[in-house]
């Protein structure tokens, strides 16, 4: 049985589709919805590092690096926001993110 | 042959039931502990694809550091997480459909698809055989693409900025010590003669917030 990249890239659609699902169910709680986005960056790593290894061409490799760079960056700055936010409103419910509202 | 496919199917099996209790799970800690579990049977798919360095960065970064910060968040914050739960079933049904609307159409392209067999000869920087995945790596990436690399470094400096001037806050009960302030004292604010009376002492000594 050899595994081909049809077999990867169905593993990186059921990720991505699952991150886009943790987004869409959880509409409170904003640290599952940044781990949602965590998903959804690894999924298009496992599509990077699965064209590279199967085009054979090593640049894949080189994007999905800087992926996981950003995604590092996102999750950092995406904790930071929320401990600032917990500390001026003492919530974390995305309901509550209004402040902008009209 | 089969020994490939068996691990294939074990990584991306626990892969993907993880990720669905990410989502799933009632506790936040039990999602973050399910998130780690994910990323390592992802770093297994990548070294099955012969991506050893990005497997063992996979672990480092994410299980090493950013889980752990996801932890420390969540257990820095008191909040009722019960109570962020309310509603889950009621998006359930159509978040269920536009998800598997979407896994569909994914898996048509990714099933429909094939590719282009002169585009296999024509990589960028085909992978050697004869020296590791590492060291290919780093022969790429230290040299055509060195911009990328330096501006990711300066996006985590950006990053590590921003971390720091949000969180960072400076309680007015706590003293601390300004450098200014100290190298700015004279001798005249320092220190005062005064004349003392013989047998009597030293009469209402001056506080030094009046001194200075």
């Amino acid at each position: 049985m050899i595994i081909g990249l049809g077999h990867y890239l169905s593993v990186a659609a059921i990720l991505f589709t699952l991150g886009i699902l943790g987004i869409f169910l959880n509409r409170k709680n904003v640290i599952v919805i940044l781990m949602s986005i965590e998903l959804i960056l690894l999924a298009v790593n496992i599509n990077l590092v699965a064209f590279s290894s199967f085009l054979n061409d090593i640049v894949g490799q080189v994007f999905a690096l800087l992926v996981l760079t950003v995604a590092a960056a996102e999750a950092a700055i995406g904790l930071a926001v929320l401990v600032v936010y917990f500390r001026n409103r003492g919530s974390i419910a995305v309901e509550d993110i209004n402040l902008m509202k009209g | 042959m089969i020994l490939p496919a068996l691990f294939f199917y074990l990584f991306a099996g626990i892969c993907v039931a993880s990720a669905v209790m990410v989502i799933a799970s009632r506790n936040p800690v039990h999602s973050v502990l399910f998130l780690i579990l994910a990323f390592v049977n992802a770093s297994g798919l990548f070294v099955l694809l012969g991506a050893e360095f990005l497997a063992m960065i996979l672990v480092v970064v994410y299980v090493g550091a950013v889980a752990v910060l996801f932890l420390f968040v969540i257990m820095m914050l008191d909040v009722d997480f019960a109570e962020l739960r309310q509603g889950f079933l009621e998006y359930l049904p159509v978040g269920l459909l536009i998800g598997a609307v979407f896994l569909a159409e994914l898996l048509l392209v990714a099933g429909g698809w094939a590719i282009n067999p002169a585009l296999v000869k024509t990589a960028v920087a085909p992978i050697p055989a004869d020296i590791t995945n590492t060291e290919a790596l780093g022969l790429v990436l230290y040299t055509r693409y060195i911009h990328y690399f330096q501006i990711s470094g300066i996006v985590l400096l950006v990053a590590m900025i921003g971390a720091i001037v949000l969180t960072l806050r400076h309680k007015p009960s706590v003293k601390r010590q300004d450098i200014n302030v100290q190298n700015a004292r004279t001798k005249a604010m320092a220190m005062e003669v005064r004349k003392v009376a013989v047998g009597q002492g030293l009469q209402d000594p001056p506080s030094r917030e009046a001194a200075e």
